[in-house]
């Protein structure tokens, strides 16, 4: 029962073979028994998950049920779900009981699906590897001496265990995307926009974008149309209609331009991972797709660029964390800047605090035209490369990483080694557009990703796309042994 | 560009951050590494290029002017660590 | 050495919307602390500002009536630093592409020429909250209910030049933006106040001076006296040998003197970026012609119509439009009265408003309503009652014993018109003072007055003062 897709485990629901109590105190029985080793769950809500369970049971037999009625997920500890703890994976937040609920989450209660708990996360959702999070490192099922990725390391470590058959991830330079592919898993970034931001404890504003965790694609569209939409609190979340993503699975894919940019196939890109990725490709080309050699010209500035953008914009971001209202407060604060001072040194980590003096330091007077304003300049050009591509080309394809899950520790004390681990993802959030992250092989016995980029709200497309693919083979049914 | 002690003393301060003196030169190191990385985008010309501060070129979206919040300062006053006659409380203040 | 004061104000006017400028929290004033600040308002983790409908149009409506450009584009960016009354450690403001450019004002100082100050920006951003310093254990009080209140802050050009001008401008402005509506101008409550740049320069200097801000002035008074003595120190200081330096300064009206704020530890540095959370704000010609549609006659043209259709003197046009109600109130009695608007300008600047100032009222609280004191003026331009018996009625309307046609009646103070009842009068008083005739018609023309006393007297004011003479000239001749 535990390696059932959202899908399946929709229809078992309705079928009443199980019952959505049982469901969760399954997987919470789950959670329980590899909580300890993975360290991927932050809060496990038990009480609030069997009590959801049990009133989506009797909307089950009142025949009023949405799909995801009773589906037990887990969600991202950086959304903030009323009277339940939210972290952010930080010290600073140890003690914050959300007193509100995000859009995000709201809208999953809503449709009657039980959260089981709040998943480990990098600080803050800055790390590519779950290893900055106050709560500890999170382990890879496929390989406990691994990292999971990150930030969503937590939530894409529990699906991949099968602890929860879905969850939600936060995505601003990759942090779905990454993860998904070190995980074996299909992850999607939406469109920037698509979903709403409110409840969702920032990052960087202009790149941040929740999104799903699943094992297929057609979970992913199952959880898309639960999450997109528009929220008139988020005045950057976009006024425009929601499709049915499950509509336009099945369609044939005969045709399909596939661009291949040469950037991502280059230096850097270890060469089993570019063999996996081959295969898939042919894969496709034996679906009908047409292949074409594309260029994204500023490929390789979008990472300096991105360290720029996200910590001018996290340094300001965070600066609410001061020990007045909520959050950490430190002992005996002598004046207000020692309260500031020391609260916030105390709060945040070490990559937090790294983040935020590059940020105060990119923002600050002298500096702001040669780095930020300079950076803008450069995201239009990564941005235009995109725009341009999309005029040949329908999706966007490669590797979603340049190397299978690195060993913990392996990059923890290098942040710029770390940060090019996100070499491919970072430039999809610079230019807002959605991408997904699908199972395509394993080298080693770690689990590749291919990335898939689409055009701006082609979220639809990038599901069929994926899911054709996941039709034609069964990367993404792998389990780990130990979680089988 | 590399960041030398004065600057991540400066920095910090103004970021509001403690930062350990032993700390200090990992510091040192970390940013100007970041900065070096950074860096990389001074090769690029971008004289005519407009800034992107947005994924999207969209205009603000604007709300009615209607009170729609009521008070809820016990349950935000909860998760203060220092509050008193409804006040939050913070070290004395000298203008 | 002759110095050139030169001074640019900074206005804060809060906008009279219901609520906030990015919450849906209320404006209202006086509620207990923090129970006006929601979520967003307290900088709580993930909640994101929309913005104000209302904000936008006040500041558009502004732009418009001081002749700016009401920006297409405009940008909201954060100013970054710690402060407690400062919820989210940033003041979402804005800085490069304000909303309202450019735009003037003319002022006038009793006495002097009237003078153009030009308006370099306004622009919108949200206001703090209050540290309340009172002691609690050493602890300073937050107050978080202001915070989020949207402010239109109007930047002048260091135009003015003494404290007098910066006093004008600010009332000038006062008046402005409580004729459109957009702030209530209420300053004992904060909602209009200033920051004031004061420096020096040798006469005919062209090069501006070292300037100092003095911070939150929020009464006219304060401002002449801050100015003043910002001046005379900075004076000094240079007399003395020494340098003015930039740095921001705090009025103490008790002691009524400025001093610096304790020093800054660090220059500022308010790392100004475009608040990601936050897209541009996009106005079309349409949307700007259709606030301008919606300006009410303002100040200077009503000043100009006073005088072009109702034949008012300069200054007192000008006393009369220093604000839209009181403008309105003259205008409702003028209207009722009926005949020469002049008497009716002359009854609400001197009765009225010398009334009014006596008992610490507004305009807005006048006893004597428009209706009522144009009532009786009516009455008086109909000759019911004489000038001397309204200033009686008005009294009596003051106390709220009625209207003037029910004070006059109860009273019986209607005027006297019948010629042969004053002509009784008149004759007995020739009777009775037969030394003050004879002198009167042996040339002592000046008793002329002593008569029109006595009939006065003797009709306890109600004769027509008109009748009277004329009369009084037949029967002593």
């Amino acid at each position: 029962m535990h390696t059932k897709t959202i899908s399946q485990l929709s229809a078992v629901l309705r079928s009443g073979e199980v019952s959505s109590v049982e469901l969760t105190s399954l997987f919470l029985d789950r959670i329980k028994q590899h909580n300890l080793a993975l360290n991927c769950f932050i809060s496990i809500t038990e009480a609030q998950a069997l009590e959801a369970a049990a009133a989506a049971d009797q909307r089950l037999k009142a025949g009023n049920a949405a799909p995801l009625t009773g589906v037990p997920i887990a969600h991202k500890d950086i959304f903030c779900t009323e009277g339940v703890k939210t972290t952010c994976g930080s010290k600073m937040l140890d003690n914050f009981i959300a007193p509100y609920e995000s859009t995000c989450t709201a809208k999953f209660r809503d449709a009657g699906a039980v959260m089981l708990g709040k998943t480990n996360m990098d600080e803050f959702a800055m790390g590519s590897s779950n290893e900055t999070s106050y709560f500890g490192a999170v382990k890879n099922p496929w390989d406990q001496g691994r990292v999971p990725g990150g930030s969503s390391g937590g939530s894409v470590s529990a699906v991949a265990a099968r602890l929860a058959p879905a969850a939600t991830g936060t995505d601003t330079g990759g942090s779905i995307r990454q993860p998904a592919a070190l995980c074996g898993l299909t992850g999607l970034k939406p469109t920037y926009g698509r979903v709403s931001r409110f409840g969702m404890i920032a990052f960087a504003s202009s790149l941040d974008q929740a999104g799903p965790v699943t094992y297929s694609a057609e979970d992913a569209a199952l959880m898309m149309n639960v999450m997109a939409g528009f929220d008139e609190r988020d005045s950057t979340s976009v006024a425009r209609e929601v499709p049915d993503y499950s509509a336009n699975l099945e369609n044939g894919i005969e045709g399909l331009k596939i661009g291949l940019p040469k950037e991502y196939f280059g230096e850097g890109l270890d060469g089993n991972i570019a063999r996996v990725i081959d295969a898939a490709i042919k894969e496709y080309e034996a679906l009908g797709a047409v292949v074409k050699e594309i260029s994204l010209p500023n490929t390789g500035l979008a990472v300096p660029t991105y360290y720029v953008v996200a910590p001018a914009e996290c340094s300001t971001n965070l600066s609410r964390f001061d020990g007045v209202r909520f959050g950490h407060r430190c002992d005996d604060p002598q004046d207000l800047f020692d309260l500031y001072t020391r609260s916030r040194g105390e709060g945040f980590g070490l990559e937090v605090k790294r983040r935020i003096m590059i940020g105060t330091y990119v923002l600050s007077a002298g500096y702001y035209d040669a780095y930020y304003l300079k950076a803008q300049k450069i995201r239009r050009l990564i941005s235009d490369d995109f725009r341009a591509a999309f005029e040949k080309v329908d999706v966007i394809m490669g590797p979603t990483t340049p190397s299978t899950a690195f060993k913990l520790g392996e990059k923890a004390d290098d942040p710029v080694t770390m940060y090019l681990s996100d070499i491919y993802t970072i430039a999809v959030n610079m230019a807002g557009l959605p991408a997904a992250s699908i199972p395509a092989g394993f080298v080693d016995g770690l689990p590749v990703g291919l990335q898939v980029i689409g055009n701006y709200f082609d979220e639809s497309r990038l599901l069929n796309v994926a899911h054709k693919y996941q039709q034609a083979t069964d990367w993404h049914l792998q389990v780990p042994k130990e979680f089988q | 560009m590399s960041v030398d002690r004065s600057d991540i003393t400066k920095v910090a301060r103004l970021a509001r951050l403690k930062i350990d003196e032993a700390d200090v030169p990992q510091y040192v190191d970390n940013l100007s590494n970041i900065l070096g990385l950074v860096e990389q985008m001074s090769a690029v010309n971008t004289d005519d290029v407009v800034p992107m501060a947005h994924p999207l070129d969209a205009a603000q979206r604007l709300r009615a002017d209607e009170v729609s919040d009521t008070n809820q300062r016990d349950k935000f006053q909860a998760l203060a660590p220092q509050v008193e006659s409804g006040l939050y409380l913070v070290p004395k203040v000298i203008e | 050495m002759e110095w050139e004061i030169v001074i640019g104000l900074e206005i804060h006017a809060q906008l009279a919307t219901k609520s906030k400028i990015f919450s849906g929290a209320s404006t209202a004033y006086g509620a207990e602390p923090n129970t006006q600040a929601c979520a967003i308002d307290l900088g709580m983790p993930g909640v994101l500002p929309v913005l104000n409908k209302e904000a936008v149009r006040m500041a558009a409506k502004f732009g418009l009536a001081v002749g700016a450009k009401v920006s297409n584009r405009s940008l909201f960016e954060r100013k970054n630093y710690f402060y407690p009354d400062l919820p989210k450690g940033y003041q979402i403001s804005q800085f490069e592409l304000p909303i309202v450019e450019g735009g003037q004002l003319e002022i006038q100082v009793e006495g002097e020429d009237a003078r153009v100050i030009a308006i370099t920006r306004a622009h919108l951003e949200e206001d703090a909250g209050k540290s309340l310093h009172e002691d609690f254990q050493g602890s300073t009080g937050v107050d978080l209910n202001r915070a989020g209140t949207p402010l239109l802050e109007i930047v002048s050009e260091p135009d003015l030049r003494s404290a007098k001008e910066a006093v004008a401008y600010m009332k000038k402005i006062h008046s402005l933006v409580q004729y459109l509506e957009i702030c209530d101008g209420n300053m004992q409550e904060g909602s209009f106040r200033c920051d004031a740049n004061v420096s020096i320069r040798p006469m005919g200097q062209e090069k501006l001076g070292t300037r100092s801000e003095i911070k939150n002035l929020n009464s006219f008074r304060f401002v002449e006296r801050a100015i003043n003595f910002e001046v005379e120190r900075q004076i000094d200081v240079i007399e003395g040998g020494g340098k003015v330096v930039q740095e921001t300064r705090l009025y103490d009206s008790d002691k009524d003197e400025t001093r610096s704020m304790r020093s800054k530890e660090e220059a500022f540095d308010y790392r100004y970026f475009p608040d990601p959370d936050l897209l541009p704000i996009e106005l079309d010609e349409a949307y700007i012609e259709a606030v301008r549609i919606t300006l009410p006659e303002l100040p200077d043209e009503k000043k100009a119509r006073f005088m072009a259709e109702l034949g008012l003197a300069e200054y007192e046009a000008g006393v009369l439009t220093a604000s839209r109600e009181l403008a309105d109130y003259f205008e409702e009695a003028a209207k009722i009265a009926g005949g020469d608007a002049k008497r009716t300008a002359n009854w609400v600047m001197g009765d009225l408003l010398g009334a009014l100032n006596k008992a610490g009222k507004g305009i807005a609280d006048s006893p004597v309503s428009a209706a009522l004191l144009g009532g009786m003026l009516q009455r008086i331009n109909d000759n019911t009652i004489s000038g001397k018996i309204a200033k009686q009625v008005f009294e009596c309307m003051w106390n709220g014993e009625g209207d003037a046609d029910s004070v006059i009646k109860a009273k019986g103070l209607k005027q006297v018109t019948d010629s042969g009842a004053i002509e009784i009068i008149i004759d007995e008083i020739i009777a009775n003072n037969p030394g003050q005739v004879e002198q009167y018609r042996s040339g002592k023309d000046k008793l002329f007055g002593f008569f029109v006393g006595q009939v006065m007297k003797a009709s306890q004011g109600k004769a027509n003062p008109a009748q009277v003479n004329e009369l009084l000239k037949q029967k002593l001749a």
